[in-house]
């Protein structure tokens, strides 16, 4: 409202806009709303007891009420220990491929050397290569390296997974910081892995930021390599032991849920907190593009 | 020795001046880039560049799962197989179905709302955040949500058939092939209208105000200035977003896996279940090799093709 009184000094324009600002709003509205009513929907199934999960008409605010579901998931169901396996595994494999990533965008970004043309042509092609095709060699390939069926399998793939995409986000970004700043801490006797770890990368909090967030998000929802790579339950990730739970008791969605909401809410608790960053690291990505 | 001389030069011999030691490294080659790139690109070649020649070699392979030294050399065998079998041509066309209902949607509707929350104002972060929640979901989540939400007697059923009456009885949405992939695409538009949206907001934010304002000078009405102005100003989020839709669109897998794993009968089979089932269910990994290599061969010229007629659109104009 203040706004618009704001925005515009001519007074002819006023009814127009005040109809559209309702139009818009009304859209925005009616968007977020199918946006957001199957989490709320979920959030609720979650806390219902069997009974009434799937009953016409269906109970949108549980009565009674009843965190039994949480229970069964984080007990019987132990989903306490693939929250740990899906923390453990993110945070390696966040770790190494920002740490192996930002090492070569230091190299692409301050360096001439023969076949840099060459190496930053196969990061990008392993771009466009879609994950899932190289599924089957993967697997051969970790059943050889006897990586099955083990979280250091899963942050191994993970870690190549992403190094591509952080390498080329943080190279445009280190090349952007003036040269002069390395050339300063040259003559005062700095080597380059010096020049790497106190110029570089404090320099590119930013992107090392978003590196870490796309980068975590992505290692905590992964699931096709997951599928294919772990076998029992020792070593199953969220994503793999709810997917699994549902294949076993198809019907029982209120623990489904429940464990759905484990897996879920750090990620939005991530994504609230850090959700400036998102929009950077999405620029990045389109302005280039 | 190498390694320490580029370490000394690296770390500027203190009699260097600082200029020479510059142009030194200039002209001849060190060492030190290479090790920076080492660890990363050993770790890249090995779990991504051999795999994907690996996965070309296994495609013209009968291959042994067990004893792979055994596999039998079929050269084109198991294309001309993907090429005669008419479940490949089912999985690829209902790919092919999912990549065109749901990129189209997802670059209108994300445009769209990006266009209605283009104004700073107090309540844009919160819608932005609202549209934005499905992106960072897992799909696993997301797909047994949907999965759950049109069951039977799911929400979607009640809403349609108890509370609006539009359906005489409820629809079993995933018994059917053409009704379980209305579901599987209405997923994928859900999921992905924020990521475009997000896209297409950052763009916005970089057309000049001044470009608009002259155009209203002219006396453009707001239709003729959202297409004279802003779509080409935008043109090249457009190009990025919907080069990865169609690549995103055409690797659909969990949410086809987790909401019907195919069924019934296949019937929705898409071409990486379909080549997923070949491999760890048959244990068919030479075929199902040579399935992967034809989409990714696939996706990699409608990228190009995209590139190449969004990209002439945009200098057209120009001139």
């Amino acid at each position: 409202m203040t706004s618009s009184a704001l925005r515009l000094p001519g007074a002819p324009r006023k009814a127009p806009l005040a109809a559209s600002s309702v139009f818009r709003y009304a859209v925005l509205i009616v968007g977020a709303f199918v946006m957001i009513t199957p989490f709320l929907y979920m959030v609720s199934t979650s806390f219902q007891t069997q009974t009434f999960v799937l009953s016409t008409p269906p109970q949108f605010i549980p009565m009674p009420a009843t965190t039994k579901n949480y229970q069964v998931a984080l007990g019987t169901q132990n989903f306490a220990l693939y929250f740990a396996n899906s923390l453990i595994v993110a945070v390696i494999s966040t770790a190494g491929s920002v740490l192996l990533s930002s090492m070569m965008a230091f190299a692409f970004a301050r360096f001439r050397f023969p076949g840099r043309e060459f190496l930053f042509r196969l990061l990008l092609a392993g771009l466009t290569i879609p994950a899932v095709m190289l599924l089957i060699p993967q697997f051969i390939l970790a059943k050889n390296l006897q990586m099955l069926d083990s979280l250091g399998g899963l942050i191994f793939f993970y870690i190549a997974g992403s190094l591509a995409l952080n390498t080329f986000l943080l190279r445009g970004f280190l090349a952007s910081i003036p040269m002069e700043l390395d050339q300063a801490m040259q003559v005062d006797g700095a080597n380059a892995w010096t020049r790497y770890w106190r110029l570089a990368l404090p320099l590119a909090r930013p992107a090392i930021a978003i590196a870490i967030i796309f980068t975590f998000l992505n290692s905590w929802d992964e699931y096709p390599i997951a599928l294919t790579m772990i076998s029992g339950t020792d070593h199953a990730t969220l994503p793999l032991a709810i997917a699994n739970f549902q294949g076993q008791y198809a019907t029982q969605w209120g623990v489904v849920f429940a464990a759905s909401l484990i897996a879920v809410v750090p990620v939005i608790v991530v994504f609230l907190v850090f959700q400036r960053y998102f929009v950077q690291g999405l620029t990045a990505g389109a302005v280039k593009g | 020795m190498a390694l320490t001389t580029a370490l000394g030069r690296a770390a500027g011999k203190p009699t260097a001046r600082p200029g020479r030691a510059a142009s030194l490294r200039r002209r001849r080659i060190s060492t030190t880039p290479y090790l920076f790139l080492l660890p990363g690109i050993a770790v890249f070649v090995v779990a991504i560049i051999w795999p994907a020649i690996s996965a070309f070699q296994m495609s013209l392979y009968k291959w042994n799962v067990f004893n792979s030294a055994l596999s039998r050399w079929s050269g084109i065998d198991n294309y001309v197989r993907a090429f005669q079998d008419p479940h490949f041509w089912l999985s690829l066309s209902n790919s092919g179905i999912y990549m065109v209902a749901t990129v189209i949607p997802q670059i209108v509707l994300g445009l769209g709302i990006a266009l209605l929350l283009k104004r700073k104002s107090p309540s844009q972060p919160v819608f932005r955040v609202l549209f934005y929640l499905p992106v960072v979901t897992s799909w696993v989540v997301v797909s047994l949500l949907f999965k759950y939400l049109f069951d039977d007697s799911g929400l979607i059923n009640f809403t349609l058939h108890d509370f609006l009456h539009l359906e005489a009885s409820n629809t079993s949405w995933l018994a059917g092939r053409w009704s379980a992939l209305v579901v599987i695409c209405l997923l994928g538009i859900w999921k992905g209208i924020g990521w475009s949206m997000m896209i297409y907001l950052a763009a916005l934010q970089g057309v000049p105000e001044s470009l608009e304002e002259a155009a209203e000078m002219d006396g453009a009405n707001r239709w003729q200035r959202f297409r004279v102005v802003t779509l080409p100003a935008i043109n090249p989020a457009t190009v990025f977003v919907s080069v990865m839709l169609v690549i995103g669109g055409l690797n659909v897998f969990t949410s086809v896996q987790l909401i019907t794993d195919g069924g019934p009968i296949g019937q929705t089979d898409v071409v990486l279940t379909y080549m997923y089932t070949q491999a760890f269910k048959y244990s068919d990994f030479g075929y199902a090799s040579s399935i992967a290599v034809i989409l990714a061969v696939l996706v990699f010229i409608l990228a190009v093709v995209q590139l190449r007629v969004m990209r002439r659109d945009d200098t057209e104009e120009l001139s």
